[in-house]
């Protein structure tokens, strides 16, 4: 063996994606591999790019609002919420309270969806078949509370610039017997569902915690998945920061910053609640973080259950200007006629000025930068995206480590393609 | 008592001195404007600093002021629009740089001040043709291979120039130029600053 022989050994490329079940949608990885071993990652995006940001600029302020769901598709109420926030702060009309602590709840469940996602899928990619089972029956319940509120399971539309499209509904769907489903089943799965919304999440959040055990029984001690994650991807708080990384991706480094707690937002700073930071950085401690975070989400909408019961109030602002009358009033009286009837053709005038909003999205920092010129469409809006810099960062995390371990290092980054492309 | 605010005001003026272009405070928010070639160095004091330390470059972005107000804009055209956070003094900056040269926009890079500046450069490159010099991969990052244009300036269309099908006859998947006109429902209409108020018109 001389060098002459080693000199023909050439790395290889490999295309991982756009269609891979690990891939989390269309991401492209170019792959170029010294035998096993992965020398540089270079991820191509773009393939679900649908110029979200150019589209709003050709469409009135509300009617850009559902295209934010679409975004980030397994967190939408949280997209919803950063640009109603950047649109008041435009306006600077005031939220309700009542809805200040709807918008904190549906935050807190959105966070819970997310990170249960992410745990399920995670676990899926590496080996784990089990875990997706268990956390998309969670989802299943919490998606009943989306259709409840907002009549879609998926794309709610149910923030609006000034407050919550409509109060929370005092009894939940109930299912109907079928061919599929006998009436013991029926009667098993209506027993939660007798009650209000609140109701139907209070026993959830009941419930919960249990699940939450049985997800770690799963995992945190799971030779396997310790095998798979302890030690890959790991990133220094000083890279992490420079790299651009929020939520529990520079949580899981050890840096304390959630803005939830740092620049509350609505009524945070009346919640109590602990943010959890790992010390590794690996994707191990990350999937810790994101535990954490659900038990401590379930927290958090147990407090605004209580308070919600208590304080019954409206949950849109009364500026007509800005939010649609009430539907009564509307047919009574000529005024009200005009703003409803002004609001849906024209929409609302936003003054010139630029704003920035985030919001501690489960996935990071999700921020919209709006800049209005004074008409009744954006002139320019910005959506940050929290996936974008943490791929971005794939090569460097990935360099060295196992072509297995891409699908760890993808999983660990909770990427949706929607929300890095836009 | 000086508020927050006011602290990072005085402490950007202090620091930045001549190179402040403009700097002003709206809805609870700081933006700071410099001249294109006071940008790197500003960036690197906002970072280096010790009573501003920026640590992160949060986003950043293109804008194109060209239709802004209907017309109503005589400034250059592009604009980089940093948004910085603080982790250790928490508190948040926007930072404005006007390219000089309206044709051929081009700006320096600050990747080697935060990393995370690679591919939102790319982006910016990509969607708006600002060109980062110093840049060490200036790829286009989120449109098709071959792309012709700069999708997000004011002059393209929102239908694009051409659309992609499959032809049966040369078996394979060809560009041709777009057959939809675009269609605006609701115009864009700017209203005067009293418009709709009590006793208005």
């Amino acid at each position: 063996m001389g060098t002459s022989a080693m000199a023909e050994i050439r790395n290889y490329t490999i295309n991982f994606g756009p269609q891979h079940p690990a891939a989390h949608g269309v991401l492209r990885l170019v792959l170029e591999l010294d035998g096993e071993v992965i020398v540089r990652a270079d991820p191509h995006i773009g393939l679900l790019h649908r110029a979200t940001e150019k589209l709003a600029e050709t469409r009135t302020w509300l009617q850009t609002l559902p295209y934010l769901d679409r975004l980030d598709y397994v967190s939408m109420m949280c997209n919803e919420h950063a640009y109603c926030l950047a649109v008041e702060k435009l306006l600077g009309v005031e939220v309700p309270l009542r809805a200040q602590y709807i918008r904190v709840m549906m935050d807190e469940v959105t966070r819970i969806l997310n990170h249960l996602l992410n745990i399920g899928t995670h676990a899926l990619d590496i080996g784990a078949m089990t875990m997706v089972l268990y956390t998309f029956r969670e989802r299943e319940d919490l998606m009943d509370v989306y259709e409840a509120v907002s009549g879609a399971r998926l794309h709610a539309a149910y923030y609006r610039p000034g407050g919550v499209y409509r109060d929370l509904p005092d009894r939940m769907p109930q299912y109907v017997e079928n061919k599929f489903k006998n009436a013991e089943t029926v009667r098993r799965l209506n027993a939660a569902r007798q009650g209000s919304l609140l109701d139907f999440l209070e026993d959830f959040t009941h419930r919960f915690p249990t699940y939450v055990d049985e997800y770690e029984t799963l995992l945190t001690d799971n030779r396997i998945w310790k095998q798979r994650t302890v030690g890959v991807g790991v990133v220094s708080p000083e890279r992490a920061l420079a790299l651009g990384f929020t939520g529990p991706m520079l949580r899981g480094s050890g840096v304390e910053w959630d803005l939830r707690r740092k620049q509350p937002y609505e009524v945070y700073d009346r919640m109590e609640f602990d943010v959890p930071v790992g010390v590794n950085g690996d994707c191990y401690d990350r999937y810790l973080v994101r535990i954490e975070e659900m038990r401590q989400a379930n927290r958090i909408v147990r407090q605004c259950i209580d308070w919600l019961r208590k304080n019954p109030g409206p949950v849109i602002t009364d500026n007509h200007k800005v939010a649609p009358p009430p539907r009564e009033s509307m047919k009574a009286n000529m005024e009200e006629l005009i703003h409803h009837f002004k609001l849906f053709t024209e929409g609302m005038h936003v003054p010139p000025g630029e704003a920035y909003a985030a919001i501690e999205h489960p996935k990071g920092e999700f921020g919209v930068y709006a800049i209005s010129d004074g008409g009744n469409k954006p002139y320019r809006i910005k959506l940050r995206s929290p996936g974008f810099p943490h791929l971005a960062a794939t090569d460097e995390l990935a360099r060295g480590h196992m072509i297995a371990d891409a699908t760890a290092i993808i999983g660990t980054i909770d990427l949706v393609l929607g929300d890095t492309d836009r | 008592m000086a508020t927050r605010l006011e602290t990072l005001c005085l402490n950007l003026q202090n620091a930045l001195g001549e190179r402040i272009r403009d700097l002003r405070t709206a809805a609870g928010e700081v933006t700071l404007e410099v001249a294109a070639e006071h940008y790197l160095e500003t960036a690197k004091l906002l970072r280096d600093h010790p009573d501003l330390r920026f640590e992160q470059l949060i986003d950043l972005t293109g804008v194109d002021y060209s239709s802004w107000g209907d017309g109503a804009w005589t400034g250059l055209r592009f604009a980089a629009v940093c948004h910085l956070t603080s982790i250790s003094k928490n508190w948040r900056l926007r930072l404005r740089v006007f390219a000089t040269d309206d044709g051929f926009p081009v700006l320096p890079s600050v990747v080697g001040l935060w990393n995370s500046a690679n591919w939102y450069e790319r982006e910016a490159f990509d969607l708006y043709g600002i060109l980062f010099e110093g840049h060490p991969d200036l790829r286009r990052i989120l449109t098709d291979y071959g792309f012709v244009g700069h999708p997000f300036r004011k002059d393209f269309p929102i239908s694009g120039h051409v659309e992609m099908r499959y032809d049966p006859e040369q078996k394979r998947v060809v560009y041709q130029p777009v057959t939809i006109e675009p269609r605006e429902n609701t115009p864009r209409i700017i209203r005067e600053d009293s418009y709709g108020d009590v006793g208005h018109g």
